[in-house]
């Protein structure tokens, strides 16, 4: 298991928190509540270790068009970069609704 | 002791699949519309202590989901296990809400606030990464469960697919009423297990007509270990937890009647292995021979 | 069978000991020792699981807790609840030596976990009544088996010795499972505690009334039968002036089970809320 950490800065406030999956096998959990400051920060606890750049490289493209200022906590069991991105849109639409 | 529900042809067609649900979703999908809340939901982060030392990474719930809400119009309260994290395997934080839960609600119901309990079991039993304390989480379910039955019905639901093994299938066995699904199974020990236990004569472990040929939710209902056999289907299964609540108590659980079973077991000749069918024939659906 | 079990004589051995060897047995079937006795003035039925080569069904013959050991323990528990329900409630003591629960396919059609759930219910049901319920773990507790017969009782008394063996998996299963080795299972319990096998890391749990030193659990002499008879006598005595449930096995929770304490607190205060 690894434990990966990102930060960016933002601007947008988040509405409100949100869930979004399950830590099974392929998948993911994400939790993202307002941060306490200007910045997005993620939390990433992976049970695949060495896949650091693949992670920021999603988590880069996923703040060039996201703007909340989250803090993001990710429970991941071996998803696919697209898992990933589709669960962390998922958590960002349910905490827009 | 319902007989099997069949869905006529559009109500297939308009059938909302319970088992493609995750746990939580289970939850909402049975609590009375704009009723669900959860407690000590994943923002709590009572999570596991024990697997992120052996670097397993932790569900924020847990795998277990404590939903209070509406059934029908009535209090109720849904534990649901998330058949996806780790098996539904029971841990020191999930084992625990299950017994908590259990023990406030008999408080209420001691108190004349009597709440349904519903346990939406997905489960493979102990996590063996937390062993002796998901083995007494289930003996400390177990209790609370018989101590809360005493008061009011407690509905278990199978749906699968990991379905209901290990520990947890006494916890089933306990609950005053208990629905399953065709794709369900229930067992105390998994044929993988058996098989290496006590070898593939005993039981062939890829043998998909025979494991559900025992453990399967038809199996089960036609003889008598299941008292409902429901479609997957959401309103399928709201419906019978519903009609279920609706019998109150039954006169006498399951795991009360001694004498009916040793007699059911005496009368059957177990010196050659059994087919699923000799008990159906015995008559083992009926609540007492 | 394709797993080797090895067979112990524990639970005849404290069953005989403490119930006296030619003590008056209670009908039953050979698997499932019953006697009624007193100690000192206190009325006792001391309950085994034995091995038992003719058992009916194959895969229980090695002391396994299978559909014969469910129901007639749930029988015997029963029967002295309603013998005793408008007087005094005798103690109900489960001498607790079981390798498993019975691995077979008769045993998963002819529905094992009911059985089990018929004694877990007996067990639980006397307990509520107000009898005091006490195990003496002097062996192997595994899985199914001990959830059957010995998990629910108000004070758990186990000996400290190598053979006393507490667990959700015998070893070579739960190494067959996990993938792993039996070694790597033993370093991982060291910093594990709940995954350990040994009986001292058991009692660090907080649910073991007494851990019981200095016997010779395997051969006893008279001076260590009249030690455990003494600890039963307490350990009922506890049980009469305490609460019918499980609350007991939370006193020692703080140091390896304070998650669970965190979750009732927390669930408590979250109940009526909102």
């Amino acid at each position: 298991m690894e434990i990966l950490t990102f930060e960016y800065p933002v601007s947008q406030p988040v509405e409100h928190r949100a869930h979004v999956g399950v830590v099974g096998s392929g998948d993911l959990e994400v939790l993202l509540e307002p941060s306490s400051d200007q910045n997005a920060h993620v939390r990433v606890s992976t049970s695949v270790d060495g896949f650091d750049n693949v992670w920021k490289l999603v988590l880069d493209r996923f703040f060039s068009r996201y703007q909340g200022a989250a803090s993001i906590e990710i429970h991941d069991f071996g998803a696919t970069p697209g898992i990933v991105t589709l669960r962390l849109e998922q958590a960002v639409e349910r905490s827009q609704s | 002791m319902s007989q099997a529900t069949r869905l006529d042809p559009r109500q297939f067609l308009a059938r909302k699949s319970f088992i493609e649900l995750n746990a939580r979703e289970r939850a909402q999908a049975l609590m009375d519309q704009g009723t669900f809340r959860e407690l000590l939901g994943p923002f709590d982060r009572l999570e596991s202590p024990w697997l992120p030392m052996q670097g397993v990474v932790p569900q924020a719930d847990d795998g277990v989901i404590v939903a209070r809400g509406r059934i029908g119009g009535k209090d109720s309260v849904i534990l649901a296990i998330e058949g996806k994290f780790q098996g539904g395997s029971a841990g020191e934080v999930s084992g625990a809400k299950m017994t908590a839960t259990l023990d406030l609600a008999h408080e209420d119901a001691t108190r004349g606030r009597p709440v349904q309990v519903v346990l939406l079991l997905e489960t493979g039993g102990v996590r063996l990464q937390e062993a002796n304390l998901g083995l007494e989480a289930i003996a400390e379910i177990n209790s609370s469960l018989v101590a809360l039955r005493q008061h009011v019905p407690v509905i278990g639901v199978i749906a699968g697919m990991v379905g209901c093994f290990g520990g947890m299938s006494i916890t089933a066995s306990l609950c005053s009423y208990l629905i399953m699904t065709r794709e369900a199974r229930l067992g105390l020990n998994g044929p993988e297990v058996i098989e290496e236990m006590s070898g593939i004569e005993e039981f062939d472990a890829r043998d998909r007509q025979l494991i559900w040929g025992v453990n399967g939710g038809e199996q089960r209902h036609a003889t008598g270990f299941a008292d409902d056999l429901v479609e997957d289907d959401v309103e399928a299964i709201k419906k019978c937890i519903i009609e279920a609540f609706g019998r109150g108590l039954p006169s006498k659980h399951r795991s009360e009647r001694v004498d009916d079973y040793l007699k059911r077991l005496a009368a059957i000749d177990v010196s050659h292995q059994l087919e699923s069918g000799a008990l159906r024939k015995l008559g083992w659906k009926e609540e007492s021979l | 069978m394709s797993f080797e079990q090895t067979i112990s004589t524990r639970g005849r051995t404290w069953f005989e000991a403490l119930a006296g060897k030619h003590a008056k047995l209670v009908p039953s079937v050979p698997s499932v020792l019953v006697a009624d006795t007193t100690l000192q003035k206190d009325r006792v039925r001391f309950l085994a699981v034995v091995p038992d080569s003719g058992n009916r069904f194959p895969c229980a013959r090695q002391g396994q807790v299978g559909l014969q050991e469910g129901w007639n323990l749930a029988k015997q528990v029963r029967d002295a609840i309603q013998a005793d329900e408008k007087g005094e409630k005798r103690a109900i003591v489960a001498i607790v030596d079981v390798p498993s629960q019975a691995y077979g396919r008769r045993e998963e059609l002819l529905g094992i976990f009911l059985a089990a759930a018929a004694a877990t219910d007996a067990y639980v049901s006397a307990r509520l009544a107000g009898h005091p319920v006490i195990s003496l773990l002097a062996g192997h507790a595994i899985s199914g088996g001990y959830l059957t017969h010995g998990a629910q009782s108000n004070r758990l008394l186990a000996f400290n010795d190598p053979g006393v063996m507490i667990h959700a998996m015998a070893k070579k299963a739960a190494a067959l499972v996990t993938r792993r080795s039996v070694e790597e299972l033993d370093k991982l319990a060291e910093k594990v505690i709940p995954m350990s096998y040994k009986v001292e890391d058991y009692a660090k749990l907080g649910t073991l009334y007494k851990l019981i030193d200095g016997v010779n659990v395997d051969s006893p002499e008279a001076k260590h039968v009249e030690q455990v008879r003494a600890d039963l006598l307490a350990a009922i005595a506890d049980a009469r002036s305490g609460q019918r449930d499980l609350s007991s096995r939370l006193h020692g929770a703080r140091k390896h089970r304070s998650a669970t304490l965190e979750v009732r607190r927390r669930l408590a205060e979250q109940w009526n809320a909102g």
